[in-house]
């Protein structure tokens, strides 16, 4: 017996059959409402519930990762306005060795300049001429009356004449000491402008140290701003990180570009090497060795780097002491020296191989070379001085690594945050959604049993209205 | 310092352990047919050859046989080289194989009878011995099997991985008379060897020889 004849009530009458059904259905349902409302109304808010301790549990996660997220940006601002202010501190350390070490020479040669300047000055001031006691008796003896006395008159012509020549000598003697005090004067010329010379060297010093205490103190506030955690600062770290971000991955696909033209170099000679038709797993040998080798480069040059102590990427080796940083320096140098010749030499072989087989393309399609031939040496000392830079070239990619890696770990995390804001706001949006369903669902479920409802609601609007009726009758009566 | 050592040795016996034992080489035999009307497309087979000799990498095999009488022979092998690892030793011994070839098809002399099957089975052993990661067989032939009387050779070839390439299928006198005798020795040949584990392809486009090893 199939379902079909099962549901048929009334034989020869589907409709029939099916209209009861409808009323049965109906009629269950009204009778299972509030079970089935209570049953909807849970299940909403199981998942509401469940989407909403989602959605806190990712919010928290979400806070969790701002924090660290902003602990190492600060922390990384803090590191790096401590490198700029201990360089500064250097930069004046250098300053005050270079220019103020000699001060104590430069105060002794002040010293001696002024001393001697003054000893001048002291010999250069006018002594009075001597004074002119004999004048007073000359005055007195050329008052006396000559009288047409000849003896009178020949003293008192001696006595001009005497004093003429003294006169003469006097000012011949004055005139002399003060050419002498000029002459001194002059003398002091050099000095006072060596003086000046000095002392203009010691106000640019000054003037020097003076602008650096004020980037110092500059970068002091700023790294008190970073110190006390403000929003500001973790907003200004983060827009630098970004930038630096953005611009270190461009230069490191500028060194991408650099290390896929050495390994097109080198690939092909290095098969001469190793062989052209072994392989490791589905890579040729030879390509894997050419990459090797321009890894180990670029591991070399990071070493350098580190070596230098330009860049911070191994901790290990910037804690070295200076003797052993000196030999690493020499060691990677002299490594990157070596792999540089090899790939300069691998550069010319490379020239080689490409021109034999060349000459053999051309002699199995029975061609002969024709046209003028170009300078074939531009090429090969092109490659060759390609394949000796390049290694070189590859070792500077330690500085843009560096600030990537750095700045890739505060784009991670601010991503991180985005994605996980995004999830918690699905996770809200998803709890609304299912509360709202339960409310729909209810609301569909009322629909289906309409009849009945429309029915209970008129039962109860007829009893509510009943006991007023009673009322008015009784107030009437 | 224990957990370190094992974890070396673990990925030790990773990186020795499982070494990679495929093969990535190419192994081409290309068979000849020199029988009467199709001994002057020997030139045409040449460029072929040239076409092979440029595109084959250090490490391919390489062997040139000419279809006969009896091509279940390793006299009819004209050349056979496998090219060295290095790049310059390989270029010379393409020189030494166009010698050889050049020679060849200088001084190729007719065969009354056409062995086919032969030579197929010739290949196949000539493969299996150099241990190619590919295997293609060439057939430069028009595919009619002319055998001498007495020799068998109606029975099922195996040849499990290699890809057969028929070249220059050329259309025979009795092929414009009936075309179906054509597509049949063609059919047959393909059957042929797909039962017999291979692929089968026809190039008859010799200015797109790079369909060769394609597919």
């Amino acid at each position: 017996m199939s379902l079909t004849k099962l549901l048929i009530i009334w034989p020869g009458s589907p409709v029939v059959s099916m209209l009861i059904w409808i009323v049965v259905m109906v009629v269950l349902l009204y009778l299972a409402r509030t079970p089935a409302h209570r049953a909807i109304h849970s299940l909403a808010r199981v998942f509401h519930n469940g989407f909403r301790l989602m959605a806190r549990s990712v919010m928290l996660a979400e806070e969790k990762l701002a924090q660290r997220n902003k602990e190492v940006l600060l922390n990384a601002g803090v590191e790096s306005v401590e490198r700029l202010i201990e360089r500064e501190f250097h930069r004046v350390n250098s300053v005050v060795k270079r220019d103020l070490s000699g001060y104590p020479t430069l105060h002794r040669a002040l010293s001696d300049q002024t001393t001697k300047i003054d000893e001048d000055y002291r010999d250069s001031s006018e002594t009075p001429p001597p004074p002119p006691g004999w004048i007073n008796a000359m005055e007195a003896v050329a008052k006396l009356p000559s009288q047409g006395d000849g003896t009178v008159a020949n003293i008192l012509n001696e006595i001009h004449k005497t004093s003429v020549a003294q006169y003469k000598t006097t000012m011949e003697e004055y005139r002399k000491s003060v050419a002498e005090r000029h002459n001194l004067l002059k003398k002091m010329m050099p000095y006072w402008r060596r003086m000046a010379q000095t002392l203009e060297q010691v106000g640019k010093t000054i003037t020097g140290l003076h602008e650096r205490a004020n980037v110092i103190d500059n970068r002091m506030a700023e790294y008190e701003e970073i110190r006390e955690q403000t929003d500001k600062s973790a907003r200004m770290l983060t827009a630098s990180s970004l930038t630096q971000f953005f611009i270190s991955g461009f230069v490191l696909l500028v060194a991408v570009g650099g290390a896929v033209i050495n390994f097109n170099l080198i690939a092909l000679p290095m098969s001469e090497m190793v062989g052209g038709g072994s392989y490791i797993g589905s890579f040729k040998t030879a390509n894997v060795a050419a990459m090797v080798i321009i890894l180990v480069e670029v591991a070399m040059g990071l070493y350098l780097m580190e070596s230098l102590r330009i860049t911070r990427l191994f901790p290990i080796i910037g804690q070295m002491d200076d003797k052993m940083r000196t030999r690493m320096i020499w060691i990677t140098f002299s490594i990157l020296l070596v792999l540089a010749s090899v790939e300069s030499a691998l550069a010319y072989m490379r020239d080689q191989i490409a021109a034999d087989m060349q000459a053999l393309r051309h002699s199995l399609a029975a061609v002969e070379a024709t046209g003028v031939a170009v300078n074939s040496w531009i090429p090969t000392v092109g490659q060759m001085v390609m394949g000796f830079v390049l290694p070189f070239a590859l070792t500077f990619v330690a500085i843009p690594l560096e600030s990537f890696v750095h700045s890739s770990r505060t784009v991670l995390g601010v991503a991180g945050t985005a994605v996980l804001r995004w999830f918690s706001f699905f996770f809200r949006l998803l709890g609304n959604i299912s509360r709202y369903m339960g409310e729909l669902l209810v609301n569909i479920y009322d629909l289906f049993i309409f009849p009945p409802l429309w029915v209970e609601n008129l039962i109860r609007d007829k009893r509510q209205h009943q006991p007023e009726i009673i009322v008015e009758e009784e107030a009437s009566r | 310092m224990k957990k370190y050592l094992t974890l070396i040795l673990i990925l030790s016996a990773l990186l020795w352990g499982c070494p990679d034992t495929t093969s990535y080489s190419k192994g081409v035999y290309m068979l000849l047919d020199t029988s009467g009307t199709y001994k002057k497309e020997l030139k045409r087979a040449e460029a072929i050859i040239n076409y092979l000799l440029g595109t084959l990498q250090p490490g391919d095999s390489l062997a040139v046989a000419r279809i006969d009488s009896g091509s279940f022979s390793e006299k009819d092998i004209v050349a056979k080289m496998t090219f060295d690892k290095r790049p310059s030793v390989a270029n010379q011994q393409k020189r030494l194989f166009k010698q050889k070839i050049d020679e060849f098809v200088k001084t190729a002399k007719g065969s009354a009878y056409t062995d086919i099957t032969g030579g197929v089975l010739q290949s196949v052993e000539f493969l299996n011995e150099a241990g190619a990661g590919q295997k293609y067989i060439l057939i430069f032939s028009d595919l009619k099997e002319d055998l001498v009387k007495g020799h068998v050779r109606d029975f099922p070839i195996q040849i499990d991985g290699c890809n057969v390439v028929a070249l220059n299928v050329t259309k025979l006198r009795s092929d414009n008379v009936d075309p179906r005798e054509y597509y049949k020795r063609v059919e047959d040949w393909r059957s042929r060897v797909e039962s017999g584990g291979g692929t089968w392809r026809v190039v008859n486009d010799l200015e797109r020889l790079e369909n060769i090893f394609e597919g």
